[in-house]
């Protein structure tokens, strides 16, 4: 792990990149990074996260400015600038069911191909999928997803890089944190080692590329 | 009383102590106004919180405590936490007791519609599939009619949340189930008759020789 500022860590990332972004309604997200995106001018951006915030807030901020071409999410109906631009065919967007989206993360951090779900079994979410029988149940097979970056958000890290989050903000960030080539990270606090006590570290310290310096 | 508090407060007593419930936006959030404080249900927001309370006094608010739609909320004692692919598993795992949606349509099997209107309404499906595929017993709440056009249908016009039948709808004019495969009509609300029910029913209905009125 290495410590870094904001600036030099949006620096690595290259216009086009796919990036997984933590967070739940923009609560668990990494707001300077996301800032940072916005200031460097990032474009093209293959956005993978749960939902589009709402205009103005966490991710929101990337569809503000038209940064992203391509969304996986689950949900976006609480984003108007978002559903708008991908109604005109601006963003193409893949929504897909929770449930799938963080099995396929885990999936891809897990080193699994995929997973086999029930959900969307039946439905217009099975198209072009394959339908796999296991024990008289059917179920879909939902690939891996990875990504080049993922932009973690946690409330404790400490100076090795391990991770502790708050309440409903953890939400997909560990699982993230595990399926991408550089996870980055911004911590509410960042402590001593030893204040994250082994039993409450949630990411351990080998899956933190670069911890954003506060202050 | 109006259809909303009518609706949340028969499906209230579905619940039992004990239960794992998970409740969508709209109203079945509703729900949780009217179980009696002496039972024990757990709630979950499926964002990583199991032990969901109520809306917080002004100013104790916390940006990292907040329900599915990013609001915030407060955690009962006992509450745990826990990230997205434990909350999944949970929903998908038959762990959830009950799941209470919303719905668009809902068929004479039971099918459920309630997450997209095709080239007019395209938010995504969030949770909703998962929560209908995995839970043990899935609720809907909802209207019976919108605009005047059932929202009882035969055969579901809109997609599909899931192929599996839901277990009960709750409306504002009738309870009804789905054993065996065909809407049969359990309950009706108080001041409604049967005949009034079917009127505004465009499926075909079971009816028992017995309707009792919805106890609430």
């Amino acid at each position: 792990m290495r410590t870094i500022c904001v600036e030099e860590a949006i620096a690595m990332i290259p216009s086009g990149a796919s990036i997984m972004v933590g967070g739940f309604m923009g609560v668990g997200t990494p707001e300077r990074l996301l800032d940072e995106l916005v200031r460097q001018k990032k474009t093209g951006l293959s956005l993978i996260c749960n939902d589009a915030a709402i205009p103005g807030k966490g991710v929101g901020k990337l569809f503000d400015t038209a940064q992203v071409s391509r969304l996986t999410a689950t949900h976006i109906g609480l984003n108007p600038t978002a559903q708008q631009q991908m109604l005109a065919n601006t963003i193409a967007v893949d929504l897909i069911p929770q449930g799938t989206f963080v099995e396929r993360i885990r999936a891809g951090g897990c080193g699994l191909g995929g997973v086999l779900t029930p959900t969307g079994v039946g439905t217009l979410v099975a198209e072009g999928k394959r339908e796999i029988e296991v024990d008289g149940r059917s179920f879909l097979l939902e690939t891996a997803l990875r990504a080049q970056f993922a932009l973690v958000h946690a409330f404790l890290a400490d100076y090795l890089g391990n991770l502790a989050y708050a309440l409903t903000s953890r939400n997909f960030n560990p699982v993230m944190a595990m399926a991408a080539d550089t996870v980055i990270v911004t911590a509410e606090n960042i402590v001593p080692v030893g204040v994250i006590a082994p039993d409450h570290v949630i990411t351990p310290a080998p899956l933190v590329d670069y911890l954003i310096t506060n202050g | 009383m109006d259809p909303q508090t009518l609706i949340a407060r028969r499906v209230a007593k579905e619940l039992r102590s004990g239960d794992l419930v998970n409740l969508g936006i709209g109203i079945p959030t509703l729900v949780a106004n009217y179980v009696p404080a002496d039972l024990k249900v757990f709630f979950q927001s499926e964002n990583g919180l199991i032990g969901t309370g109520p809306i917080p006094e002004q100013g104790l608010a916390h940006p990292t405590l907040t329900d599915a739609g990013g609001r915030p909320i407060s955690a009962l004692p006992g509450a745990s936490t826990f990230d997205s692919a434990m909350s999944f598993g949970l929903i998908r795992g038959g762990h959830v007791d009950v799941t209470v949606l919303g719905g668009l349509q809902i068929d004479a099997h039971g099918h459920l519609a309630n997450w997209m209107i095709p080239g007019k309404m395209v938010p995504g499906m969030g949770g909703a599939m998962d929560l209908v595929s995995g839970a043990k017993r899935v609720i809907v709440a909802m209207q019976h009619a919108a605009k005047g056009k059932s929202k009882i249908v035969a055969k579901c016009t809109l997609p599909l949340t899931s192929v599996r039948p839901v277990n009960l709808v709750v409306t504002d004019m009738a309870v009804i189930g789905f054993a065996g495969g065909k809407a049969t009509l359990l309950e009706t609300a108080p001041g409604v008759t049967i005949g009034e029910v079917m009127a505004v029913t465009d499926a075909d209905l079971v009816v028992p020789d017995h309707v009792p009125e919805m106890m609430i």
